[in-house]
């Protein structure tokens, strides 16, 4: 099949950025959206122009690294899957395609596709761990975890941190990332010696990002891959509220 | 050159415990005066920073991804082992040491093996204290299960996701000594040299990959944590960007490398479709305990799967090993795999796979049953292939997922190259021919929490250094070199593109270095590869510049080290006259069809030097010796 | 005191505030439309008027109403406060969004269902508010009632910031306890019916009202001398 792109280009971050069309011709149903990109992008090599640049890993869901807002959806049309999981079976013939980068002021872009995702990175280092020092720590059966808190716990900490939340939120909210770690956290005995501090820090650090504020209309949880609910969410402001009851 | 791997003398028990009473240690408050760099942030890096900078030393993190979770270590699924018998069923350390010793197929150090198993235990306590959140029964025990054809549970598992969850708590720990200072990260870097400096690694040149600036690192030690290189083959169950750059330069800079022709192909991958492929997806083995394998009897049969009849079906695996079938091991499912498609009876629009059918079993159990036990393999297929499982076969084809060989190190996990530090996959060390399932997150997470940070502390405390900084000649001559590499990459403007060279490579390797090796193909192979690398360098185009993000330049470089490494595999391959674990040589196997190793000849580990550009690598011996375990032929007939 | 700040500044103390605020205007709307259906009682308005004196005359109410207010301009102003906030937190716009594909129209338009009901609130409260409360016409506020949802323009826009005010709080409500961390997979189905007296329920209730005085209970001289009494 034939499908018209309309790809954002952006040579560098203080570049304005335009739409650019371009024609992938033969496009086999069987590939992936990015695998469409890098025959699109082979053949702009061979003209020698130069490539559209986007971020991709593991190719298989789950190093978080693509991310692209095709046709105004984050991560593309279905449910469930990260970009690279799209494939062309699912447009068709003819069909145009509007590829945009993620949006928000806290996710800069470094060119075409590619954003900087650093601020989720300080967020995480605000607080997104347990103090836990190599080698000093009790026998894994030590602190029992029921099968039910674990399996919640694993649902929130699921999350690939692509940033999906964030471009698919008309707020640019942050909010689904920093609750599955605050909520994976505060679910599990071993992270709950730092609970307090820890919903205190990561909230404050993801307003210093300049994140939006979340407006419960759960278009996160529609786009994340990893389907994780906004009941994380919840549990993270239940846990903010408390931090500030509780705290000294 | 004379091999030392330092392996303590003693009972194999006492070994690392005497060791590490030994070892030198650097008082607190010096640590801080010491810099050590890590390169890489998989499991293996970031458990090492985080630990080292924990510890109070100056760490310096590289990763070419914009943040260290995006690591390849994500991406495994299946489970870490561990000996802690929780499971009762009469595990102990020296169980899965003997299991690791023997899956290895006799060509791994019983002393680094012992003490991967005996640290294991520790790994899972560690994780569980980060935040991992391991499956747990009811009352909140750790559950465990069996994995890879172990006979004992011993595998702990975070769903299908345990690389993942292992990997965000060694970045949880790395992240926490960030905001504490300990450790820098230096995100989109790509390390592109290693700097020695009267014999001692100093540092690295690494560019940065958003404007292409050339920037020098010095330090008092150097720790790589790159990974491994099935990438080499273009079409592996790797990341597209993992890569061998940073062991490979560190080869040319003195760093042997070991057993390079060891890599390890699992069975059952989804097929490739066309040429456009960028990589494949692993599926877990356990789909062989309930699914037959088959191939259609008459070549080039273009029926649907499901018209074809029984009486036309060859289920392979059953007819050539009755008692076994279709749970053969994983390199003998995947060469026979191979072997029947290039006789022309695969499957699918590329002939490349077989079937994997479920039919039988929903049959005899019904749909829930296969549900219960493969759905998200089933749906991960599906979103794939867009073919539902239980409907019709699936189409498997084996690809390269691991590689055992790395560069060479001793028992402290340090090169050949003095104050140079190689761990996790990088490196040769733990698993010798033949890696087993569940192993190579304890591998990384072993090295990086719980020796490298001794056997780190012994070499600094033992060392002199020289005050070093970045204005060094050699840090300029490597920036230099780099810089015109990067030039002559920009200038060649030919008509192939990078991909086109790395597809071809990868194709040869497949073809004549794969899951199968004979002495012709391997020396065809050793004519064809420094013959397209020729051409590369003629004809390759690079578009962009060298000042800008620029993924075409990061992976010329790649490529360019994957010519000459896939060399050193063939010659590798060529060397060793014998079949071992993932290394199969046509020529060496029993009646069966079963590797045959020769351990008398062969029983030692290849460790090659570099000698130069276009000069023949030189072979260093490093016999291994059996005390424990003693080598015995396996039969899966 | 500085903690408090600092809660105020944050983005989920923000967010507590509105919802802490708004369940509490829910509440008065309760109230509010429980009483009013007196206005339903076929007296001529004996009862309402009985309620009204109540209301007016009772000093724990006029306390009361000094929270309603606070609670009213807190509510409105860390609505705009968010809103604006989040509408520059991506100063570039996706030249295609189909947001509409993954959320609920309510919850998209709450800053505008709000706004038109802020609005209302304002001609609301200057038709009976004023005129019984502060320029004190003596006129019974039955009368007042009566009088006005005789115009059908004026129960046209009554009726329609009732059908946005629902919109509001469909959006709202449960927004609310989502905000406080009260939703979760228990009680996210009470939540839910519990919220559809406030969305539906109440507006519909408040929206007979015009109607009944429009189409049924025709103005008449009886009912202005009952009113007098």
């Amino acid at each position: 099949m034939n499908i018209t792109l309309k790809v954002w280009r952006q040579r560098n971050p203080n570049d304005t950025g335009r739409l650019v069309t371009y024609e992938a011709k033969n496009v086999s149903t069987h590939m992936s959206f990015l695998e469409m990109l890098d025959v699109v992008n082979n053949d702009l090599v061979k003209k020698g122009e130069d490539p559209i640049a986007f971020d991709h890993d593991c190719r298989e869901g789950i190093c978080g690294s693509c991310g692209l807002m095709i046709n105004g959806r984050a991560h593309g049309p279905g449910r469930g899957i990260a970009t690279c999981q799209l494939h062309m079976r699912g447009f068709k013939d003819g069909e145009v395609i509007v590829v945009e980068p993620w949006r928000a002021n806290a996710f800069p872009i470094i060119k075409d596709l590619v954003v900087d995702r650093t601020a989720f990175e300080r967020i995480m280092q605000a607080g997104g761990y347990t103090s836990a020092k190599t080698g000093g720590v009790p026998d894994g059966n030590a602190v029992l975890v029921p099968k039910p808190v674990a399996e919640d716990a694993m649902d929130a900490a699921s999350c690939i941190g692509c940033g999906a939340c964030v471009a698919a939120c008309p707020n640019s909210s942050a909010m689904l990332f920093v609750a599955a770690k605050v909520s994976q956290l505060a679910l599990l005995p071993q992270g709950k010696a730092e609970r307090t501090q820890r919903v205190l820090a990561m909230v404050d650090q993801m307003d210093k990002e300049g994140f939006g504020n979340c407006s419960n209309n759960y278009a996160c949880e529609a786009e994340c891959p990893k389907e994780i609910k906004v009941t994380h969410i919840a549990r993270m402001n239940r846990e903010y509220l408390r931090a500030n009851l509780v705290e000294k | 050159m004379k091999l030392n791997a330092k392996i303590p003398a003693g009972p194999i028990e006492q070994k690392w415990t005497k060791q590490k009473f030994n070892y030198k240690l650097v008082n607190p408050s010096n640590r801080r005066k010491y810099n050590i760099i890590v390169v890489g942030s998989g499991l293996a890096g970031a458990s090492a920073a985080a630990s080292l900078g924990e510890l109070g030393y100056n760490v310096h993190v590289f990763t070419y991804h914009e943040s260290p979770r995006r690591a390849h270590s994500i991406a495994a699924q299946g489970g870490i082992n561990a000996p802690k018998n929780y499971s009762n069923d009469g595990d102990s350390v020296y169980r899965l040491f003997y299991d690791t010793i023997k899956g290895g197929d006799y060509r791994s150090r019983e002393g680094n093996v012992y003490r991967l198993a005996e640290v294991s235990g520790s790994i899972i306590d560690q994780c569980v204290a980060q935040g991992v959140p391991f499956a747990r029964d009811y009352a909140g025990y750790l559950d465990n299960r069996s994995f890879g054809g172990a006979q004992l549970a011993r595998t702990f598992y975070a769903r299908g996701q345990t690389g993942q969850q292992l990997l965000l708590g060694a970045y949880s720990a790395l992240s926490r000594q960030i905001k504490a200072g300990t450790v820098k990260l230096y995100a989109r870097r790509e390390m592109l040299d290693l700097v020695v400096i009267e014999g001692q690694a100093r540092g690295i040149v690494a560019r940065n990959l958003v404007n292409g600036r050339m920037e020098s690192y010095a330090a008092d030690a150097v720790v790589l944590a790159t990974g491994g290189y099935s990438n080499a083959f273009y079409l592996s169950t790797n990341a597209k960007a993992s890569n061998a750059t940073a062991i490979w330069r560190a080869h040319k800079k003195g760093a042997l490398f070991g057993n390079p022709c060891f890599t390890q192909i699992h069975p059952t991958c989804i097929p490739l479709t066309g040429s456009y492929q960028s990589k494949l997806t692993l599926m877990s083995e356990s789909l062989r305990n309930d699914g037959r394998i088959w191939v259609p009897k008459k070549k080039g049969d273009t029926r649907k799967a499901n018209d074809i009849p029984e009486s036309e079906r060859d289920y392979y695996l059953e007819r050539m090993y009755p008692s076994f079938g279709n749970l053969v091991p994983r390199d003998v499912a995947s060469r026979r795999a191979k072997e029947i498609c290039d006789k022309g009876m695969g499957v699918g629009e590329t002939k490349l796979a077989v079937y994997l059918d479920l039919a039988d079993a929903i049959k005899r159990l019904g749909k829930n049953v296969i549900a219960e036990r493969y759905g998200n393999l089933c749906d991960m297929y599906k979103l794939i292939t867009a073919e539902d499982p239980y409907e019709v076969p699936m189409r498997i084809y084996p690809a390269v997922h691991y590689t055992m060989g790395g560069l060479w190190v001793d028992y402290d996990l340090m090169a050949t190259v003095p104050g140079l530090f190689v761990i996790g996959e990088a490196n040769f060390s733990d698993h010798g021919a033949n890696r087993l399932g569940a192993s190579a997150l304890m591998q990384g997470l072993a090295d990086g929490y719980f020796v490298l940070p001794y056997t780190m502390g012994n070499y600094l405390g033992g060392t002199k250094f020289k005050p070093v900084d970045t204005k060094h000649t050699a840090f300029q001559q490597s920036e230099t070199k780099i810089t015109e590499m990067i030039k002559k990459f920009l200038s060649i403007k030919g008509k192939r593109t990078v991909d086109e060279f790395h597809i071809a490579l990868g194709k040869i390797l497949w073809d004549y270095v794969g899951m199968a090796r004979n002495k012709a193909g391997l020396k065809k192979a050793l004519e064809m590869i420094p013959k397209l690398r020729g051409e590369f360098w003629r004809d390759v185009n690079v578009v962009g510049s060298g000042n800008e993000l620029n993924a075409e330049l990061e992976k010329a470089g790649r490529v360019a080290d994957y010519f000459e490494l896939s060399e050193l595999m063939a010659l590798d391959a060529l060397h060793r006259e014998e079949s071992c674990g993932g290394h199969f040589r046509e020529e060496y196997q029993t009646e069966e069809g079963e590797a045959k190793r020769n351990d008398k000849a062969f029983s030692y580990v290849a460790a090659w030097e570099y000698a130069g550009p276009n000069k023949k690598p030189i072979l260093n011996k490093e016999p291994l010796k059996f005390e424990y375990v003693i080598p015995s032929q396996r039969s899966y007939k | 005191m500085s903690k408090l700040i600092t809660f105020y500044k944050s983005s989920i103390g923000k967010k507590i505030l509105m919802s802490l605020t708004g369940l509490f205007l829910c509440t008065f709307l309760m109230e509010h439309f429980v009483g009013n259906l007196l206005l339903f009682k076929e007296d001529g308005g004996r009862a309402y008027e009985a309620y009204t004196e109540f209301l007016l005359g009772n000093p724990v109410i006029r306390f009361v109403e000094i929270f309603l207010l606070v609670g009213f301009v807190l509510h409105i102003f860390l609505g705009v406060v968010v809103w604006w906030k989040n509408r520059t937190s991506r100063s570039h716009n996706y030249v295609e969004f189909r947001l509409k594909d993954n959320t609920p129209l309510a919850s998209r338009i709450t800053i505008w269902t709000g706004s038109f009901v802020f609005i209302f609130l304002v001609i609301h409260l200057n038709s009976f508010f004023v005129p019984s409360r502060i320029t004190d016409t003596k006129v019974p506020l039955y009368d007042l009632v009566a009088q006005a949802f005789q115009s059908p323009l004026y129960d046209g826009f009554y009726i329609l910031a009732l059908i946005l005010l629902g919109y509001h709080l469909k959006h709202g409500f449960q927004s609310g306890f989502q905000t406080l961390g009260l939703l979760n997979k228990k009680y996210s189905t009470l939540v839910e019916l519990f919220g559809m007296i406030f969305w539906l329920i109440i507006p519909l209730g408040f929206a007979c009202m015009p109607l009944y005085f429009l189409l049924i209970h025709k103005l008449g001289p009886s009912a202005m001398t009952i009113g007098v009494n």
